[in-house]
């Protein structure tokens, strides 16, 4: 194997450049160009935006508080908990959830509905459902998990701070009120609840309780 | 009357130039949000009655001063705690002095308001004027040399009695870089001092009136004197006596609050001063171009414009036409400020001794030259004047 040698020379300045002077003065040009293409867009107000348009020339700060940028659809924002027609939670408490979350920040309370019910024996309803947002990662796994679509992490919100940790964690009605992205508190998909014909369990026994 | 007179201008001009920094420093975040695509700061606010008064950002300034109004009075341990106390105030005052012996507008004559500008008002002994600046010097200009050599003692006394090895060496520094440039910021003038034949800022800019604009008879000596000038602020491409990335913050290390802010107010004020001084041995002070005493005139490309007005109306625009070349000159400045990166420290005293001093030396001769071949050529007759 041969060894080749490649010679890098060091780039040469001209005179000009030598000098400094000139170049100061290009260098000004560049940062005037810039001050008055900005100060224009201030004072004329029509910046270009930097949601719609991110790579326009020219100031790209976003106002926060005041401008948002949208975030996308499959964000995962604050939790919620999707409601039925009749405004019940759709969480049947089989506790996926919090098996699966990885910072068990989840804390349910299972309660079996009373005699009589017709929903008694097919699902369980939660007494309390908590869920620590200080704690949580916002991974998401949860509503993976949920075989009910029952969680929900599609509210856009993301989270707040507050100034006492207790008020960071989240309780069922608090998780209830928030609203999905698409304004509604309940989810697109279909629900079946017993004794709908289209309820898959609707044969099943379910006496002795 | 003239203690009266003397006191009043002082408060004036005092008054307008500490506001200055503040305002600078508005504009100095503004500017720099501008070149660099940003929108700067914007979000302070003042609220009267449910409206939020945000004044494009000018609220941070005040935001600012009160900040630094209630922050920890901190001292150093072991500091020189009287030389400690002393730095900031010999860094603010200086700059502050140095506006004594401008003048920023024609003498107004009170007695002749509406009149025509008569030069026998000068000589009549009973005649009311009011000389637009705070005092006379016999030694003019020198005495800006003066003071302004004084600044660099506050700088070195606070790096050294802050009791702090980052401070000591920025005070170290700022010493050594404002005693290399003070000599070439002396050295530029002196060409225009032999062409005005004159130390005295009126006479300058008397001359500069009747013939042309110091920059055009003085090119290099501008740009010297300017380089000299922004070196003496200590802003960026001259800052290696703050340079944070080095000694935290140089000299000012250890200071906090207030006595913080008056040193960086003091190089707000020098960059004022500077640039009025610029204006006046350069740009024909508080005379607008083709204005002279009587008014418009414009005897030039066959055109024979005369447009007389009173004497108040001159000596106004002469005080606006002062303020705007100023303002034009702090805005380059600022503008150099927020593009050129930091010198080092060699290449500082590089430019200083090696550079701007041998090329101040020969604007010296050549001016020289100049002179003495104009001045032959007047008295065969064969020059224009
Ligand atoms: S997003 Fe992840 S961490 Fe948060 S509650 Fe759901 S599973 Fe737990
Ligand atoms: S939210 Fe979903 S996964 Fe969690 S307990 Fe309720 S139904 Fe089960």
């Amino acid at each position: 194997m041969t060894a080749t040698t490649k010679v890098l020379r060091k780039p040469r300045r001209t005179l000009a450049e030598q000098s400094y002077l000139l170049e100061v003065v290009k260098g000004l040009g560049v940062t005037l160009k810039h001050f008055f293409k900005g100060t224009g867009q201030l004072v004329s107000g029509n910046k270009p935006s930097p949601v719609t348009d991110p790579y326009a020339d020219g100031c790209a700060t976003l106002e926060y508080p005041d401008e948002k940028r949208p975030y996308a659809q499959r964000w995962r924002g604050v939790h919620r908990l999707t409601h039925r027609d009749d405004g019940s939670p759709r969480c049947v408490a089989c506790l996926c959830c919090s098996t699966a979350c990885p910072a068990q920040c989840i804390y349910i309370k299972p309660a079996e509905y009373p005699e009589g019910d017709k929903r008694r024996g097919y699902e369980r309803y939660p007494e309390e459902f908590v869920i620590d947002e200080l704690r949580c990662i916002f991974c998401g796994f949860c509503v993976e998990a949920c075989p009910c679509d029952a969680i929900r992490m599609d509210t856009g919100v993301h989270m707040t701070a507050f100034d006492l940790r207790s008020d960071f964690v989240y309780d069922k009605d608090q998780l209830m009120s928030h609203v999905g992205q698409d304004g509604t508190q309940k989810s697109a998909n279909t629900r079946h609840e017993p004794g709908d014909p289209t309820h898959p369990g609707i044969t099943r026994l379910h006496g002795g309780h | 009357m003239f203690w009266i007179q003397a006191f009043v201008k002082i408060a004036l001009i005092v008054g307008v130039l500490v506001n200055m920094a503040a305002i600078l420093l508005w504009v100095e975040r503004k500017q720099s949000a501008m070149m660099q695509d940003r929108i700067g700061p914007n979000r302070a606010a003042i609220e009267v009655g449910g409206v939020r008064i945000r004044a494009a950002g000018l609220v941070h300034s005040i935001a600012d001063g009160i900040k630094m109004i209630w922050k920890e009075d901190w001292e150093p341990v072991g500091g020189d705690r009287l030389l400690y106390r002393l730095a900031p105030i010999i860094a603010l005052v200086p700059p502050l002095c140095l506006f004594a012996v401008i003048p920023f507008a024609p003498t107004l004559h009170v007695d002749h308001l509406r009149d025509l500008y008569d030069p026998a008002w000068a000589a009549d002994p009973n005649d009311h004027s009011i000389p637009m600046r705070i005092t006379t010097l016999d030694v003019g200009l020198l005495y800006i040399f003066a003071v302004a050599g004084a600044g660099v003692i506050g700088a070195a006394l606070a790096g050294w009695s802050s009791n702090n090895k980052f401070s000591l060496l920025g005070g170290l520094r700022a010493a050594s870089q404002m005693v290399s440039y003070e000599v070439a910021m002396g050295l530029s003038l002196v060409g225009s001092f032999m062409i005005y034949q004159s130390v005295q800022p009126a006479d300058m800019i008397t001359w500069q009136m009747q013939h042309c604009w110091g920059i055009f008879v003085q090119p290099l000596a501008f740009v010297l004197f300017a380089t000299a000038a922004i070196a003496e602020t200590k802003r960026v491409p001259f800052d290696v006596p703050e340079g944070e990335s080095e000694v935290v913050a140089g000299y000012f290390t250890e200071y906090a609050g207030l006595k913080f802010g008056m040193f960086a107010s003091g190089e707000l004020v020098e960059v004022c001063t500077s640039s009025a001084l610029l204006t006046v041995v350069f740009l024909g002070g508080w005379q607008f171009p083709f204005v002279q005493n009587s008014g418009f005139e414009f005897h030039y490309l066959g055109l024979d414009i005369s447009w007389h007005w009173a004497h108040f109306i001159v000596v106004l625009v002469g005080l606006l036409s002062f303020v705007l070349k100023v303002a034009g000159l702090i805005f380059l400045q600022l503008q150099i400020r927020w593009t050129l990166p930091r010198f080092r420290y060699d290449q500082i005293m590089m430019l200083g001794w090696r550079i701007l001093l041998p090329a101040a030396l020969l604007n010296v001769l050549l001016t020289g030259m100049g002179i003495l071949f104009y001045n032959g050529l007047s008295t065969t007759g064969g020059g224009t004047p």
